[in-house]
């Protein structure tokens, strides 16, 4: 081989270029960015940042019970031409008392202040009172009397601006802390912010994981790459989704009506709870027989079909009754807990999210499951019927779900900008949607089959992609808009973000796992399901704990801050200290936050070695 | 019967990895497949039950067409044909017995393996199919805590749970020791002889094919180059297989 690396002129020169060209962007970046040290220098910025620095650093955490010693000490400004004194305040040897030398000065002048009798070790302000009143809470003045052992001070203090012909004042405030330390009221919001925090970030998380593990393997090539069916069976899924939707809402909400229609009480409502999962049970044990040697008649099938719906319906309702106790028995339990009444808070909210999602989980379910059966039908139509026979159908089914895709899409964009012109929202997109179908049969072979598995898998990763790079923190403004300001908004944004974010790394672990034991629990005659439940979940358990335990700290992290835009938690908190300029108080969150994060890492730490 | 009809394979990138093959496999014979690396003999076991789509050419089982059988089909065509891989292809972090069991999957219903369920008879069975291949105590231990000789008995414990009529074996032996290697095929052969099952079986080294196969087929770039007796395979038939400079060892 021959040696390439010998120095050329023109290598040299490229290097230069580049640098030169590096320089360049960079000296750009400086301008943009704006970087400027003459500000750093100004006094005016370097006195702030001393003092908040000197704030932050003094969390208002505890603080002391005070006492006060005051004393008002007379004094005219400037002294009176007739030669009268100020008229000297009595007081004995044991009480605090102040003197002044002079008794009286012009103003601008200094004057001498010497305190006695005061507590020893207290400090305290010392100030010009100006006008005649010896209550005025106006106080003009910067020192600050430190008294010694013997409870002594002496201060020099410079008179103001300050001119009346009556008695003004002198007043020193010695204060000193006694009794034992206890908690600040910011200590207290805190507190209760930061659990807010920590749970938020919990359930976000919790939510999240839930929904990430489904969406990660239809993001998942290796498991995707092998799905593939004939036209006549994709066609008849996506068919499928739309009618079984429609279908199971109306089911579901005829159950929900049943089951309303029987009412709250409590004992009907525990019967059926109890009764309905045990019918259940019995109606699958005797339609899903463990193991069959052989295919079971068609008679046998359709029964085994009507159970299995009969037990789906009987299931829901049970969901509905299980809602309705959970409501009526979380609202008694509320008023009677006491300072457990959150678990009935809980119950009820529980309770009133089961029966929120029961119809969409029903309309779910049957579009998924007609779209299944459809397409199972369209499959074992496109084995057995003849080619030509299958063309036709091919033509007709894939022009009507084209129709139907295209058709639902134009509503949803209907829906969102209100063009209100069915020309372009409903027969325009029906029509394009109904010749792509057409244009698709005719032009894919009849039994051919299309990789139906690597299309969902490209839209779903598009899909993740997009709602990835939208940040969890503008993802909070659109949902404190949907929810309100609270901590639910921030669940929400945080918890959706989890999802896309979590489905993307979960992915990736799925798509490296051994492709052995897959190819070896296929061979015993797997369906799709088995496999992954055989032979893909064994494999990613450590990597999907160590994922999930990975954005739990970053939900807490995100948690803090989510409060910057009305998402609940800490962050709310800190920022109006910061707006507010109670650098004491944002001190004690930001302490607080760096204590919860680093004792979450550690935690996650902790248990992600003792996991894996 | 197996018979395999014209069997040929052509992957994405272009590669002929099997050439129009046919031979047939008598019920219950003991067939062993040899040939260099990337002679094919994988792509031929894998077409079989179809873990590999052939491009061309048909397999006839008992009859029955399995490259023209649908899904459904396709399943019950595979429960009845038990593997075993080179590297044995255990879940490694799931226990022992339920590696076992998955060799039940084809048979229980998908609904009930949601729930991670197999009927009682299944895990008895499995204890039994453990014990036959020697390793009942070790039912309950994770699968990679076990060693090689004794993981590839899982995997033939695996394949037995499926009751097959056929048993592929894609180079059962080639990650053990000779003396590990001896004890895997007595197992194989063991299933065969007593159980009446065919197996077919790919093999490196031809003292294991003389020892336990009854019939012999070599493949070479993709063709069969080979059919017949073991013993039949003398040192000009031996350089067609393995080429010119090829040396006998062992």
């Amino acid at each position: 081989m021959k040696n390439n690396k010998k120095a050329s002129p023109w290598n040299s020169i490229k290097v230069g270029l580049f640098s030169l060209l590096a320089m360049v962007i960079f000296a750009y970046g400086f301008q943009i960015t704006k970087v400027n040290l003459e500000e750093l220098r100004s006094e005016n910025r370097q006195e702030s940042l001393v003092r908040v620095t000197r704030a932050l650093a003094k969390p208002e955490i505890f603080e002391y019970e005070q006492v006060e010693e005051i004393v008002n000490f007379p004094i005219y400004v400037p002294c009176p031409t007739d030669g009268s004194q100020a008229p000297v305040p009595e007081h004995n040897a044991t009480e605090p008392y102040i003197v002044l030398t002079p008794s009286c000065v012009n103003p601008g002048e200094i004057i001498e202040v010497e305190g006695f009798n005061f507590a020893p070790f207290t400090v305290g302000p010392l100030r010009f009172i100006p006008g005649s009143d010896v209550t005025n809470v106006v106080s003009l003045g910067r020192e600050n009397a430190e008294t010694d052992a013997d409870g002594h001070f002496l201060v020099s203090m410079k008179i103001p601006d300050r001119t009346s012909d009556d008695v003004q004042y002198i007043r020193a405030t010695l204060r000193r802390n006694v009794g034992s330390p206890h908690f600040t009221q910011t200590a207290r919001d805190t507190w209760n912010k930061i659990v807010e925090t920590v749970f938020l970030a919990l359930l976000a998380t919790v939510f999240g994981t839930v929904l990430a593990i489904p969406l990660s393997f239809i993001a998942a090539r290796n498991l995707m790459k092998t799905v593939k069916s004939p036209l006549t069976s994709i066609s008849l899924s996506v068919l499928g989704w739309p009618i079984g939707i429609l279908i199971g809402f109306i089911a579901v909400r005829w159950v929900g009506n049943l089951s309303a229609s029987i009412g709250s009480n409590a004992w009907v409502n525990l019967a059926s709870i109890l009764l309905s999962p045990i019918l259940a049970w019995i109606g699958l044990r005797w339609a899903l027989p463990q193991e069959e040697i052989n295919r079971p008649s068609q008679t046998v099938r359709l029964e085994r079909l009507g159970v299995i719906l009969l037990v789906v319906l009987v299931s829901f309702y049970g969901l509905f009754q299980l809602a309705s106790l959970a409501m009526s028995a979380g609202k008694n339990l509320e008023a009677s807990l006491g300072s457990f009444s959150f678990l009935g808070y809980f119950l009820f909210q529980v309770g009133d999210i089961v029966a929120i999602i029961t119809p969409a989980l029903g309309a779910l379910a049957a579009g998924g499951t007609l779209s299944s059966f459809l397409g199972r039908l369209g499959q074992q139509g496109s084995e057995r019927l003849p080619v030509s026979g299958i063309k036709i159908l091919n033509l007709i089914l894939t022009t009507v779900a084209g129709a139907t895709v295209l058709g639902l899409v134009g509503q949803l964009v209907e829906w969102l900008y209100q063009i209100g012109e069915p020309m372009y929202t409903l027969w325009g997109p029906m029509a394009v949607g109904a010749g792509l179908g057409l244009l698709l049969a005719i032009l894919s072979k009849p039994k051919e089959s299309l990789p139906i598995g690597m299309v969902i898998y490209s839209i779903t990763r598009t899909f993740l992609n997009a709602l990835r790079s939208v940040e969890a923190l503008v993802m909070a403004i659109v949902f404190v808009i949907a929810v309100g300001i609270g901590p639910f908004a921030g669940v929400m944004a945080l918890g959706l973000h989890t999802i896309v974010s979590l489905a993307k790394l979960y992915s990736e672990q799925v798509e490296s796992i051994l492709a052995g034991p897959l190819e070896a629990i296929e061979a015993t005659g797997a369906n799709r399901l088995q496999t992954i439940i055989y032979a893909v979940i064994p494999q990613i358990v450590p990597p999907y704990i160590s994922y999930t335990m990975y954005r739990w700290d970053i939900n807490v992290r995100m948690s803090t801050i989510i409060g910057f835009v009305g998402g609940g938690g800490i962050g709310f908190l800190l920022q109006q200290n910061i707006n507010l300029l109670n650098y004491r108080a944002a001190s004690a969150q930001m302490l607080a936050i760096a204590i919860v994060v680093a004792t979450m890492d550690y935690i996650s730490s902790a248990l992600r070695e003792k996991v894996i | 019967m197996l018979q395999i009809k014209n069997l040929t394979k052509i992957y994405d990138g272009g590669v002929k990895a099997l050439d129009n093959v046919s031979f047939e496999v008598p019920d219950g014979q003991f067939l062993a497949v040899i040939g260099l690396s990337g002679s094919g003999k994988s792509t031929l076991l894998r077409c079989i039950n179809r873990l590999i789509e052939p491009t061309e050419g048909q397999i006839i089982w008992n009859g029955e067409d399995i490259t023209a059988a649908s899904q459904d089909e396709m399943r019950r065509i595979r429960r009845k044909i038990g593997m075993v891989f080179q590297h044995f292809n255990l879940v490694h972090r799931s226990k022992v017995i339920t590696n076992v069991l998955a060799g039940r999957l084809g048979y229980v219903n998908p609904a009930w393996s949601l729930l991670n369920r197999f009927p009682k008879e299944d895990i008895e069975k499995a204890l039994q199919q453990l014990k036959r291949v020697g390793i009942a105590e070790k039912a309950y231990q994770r699968a990679d805590e076990l060693s090689g000789g004794q993981q590839q008995r899982v995997g033939i414990a695996r394949a037995l749970m499926q009751d097959p009529k056929m048993v592929l074996a894609d180079e059962p032996v080639a990650s053990l020791d000779p003396v590990l290697a001896h004890s895997i095929m007595t197992h194989l052969e063991d299933i065969n002889k007593n159980d009446g099952v065919s197996v077919l079986c790919s093999l490196h080294f031809l003292d294991l094919v003389h020892r336990y196969a009854d019939r012999v087929v070599a493949l070479n770039e993709g063709k069969l180059v080979f059919e017949g007796l073991p013993k039949d395979i003398d040192d000009k038939k031996f350089k067609e297989i393995y080429g010119r400079d090829a040396e006998r060892v062992g």
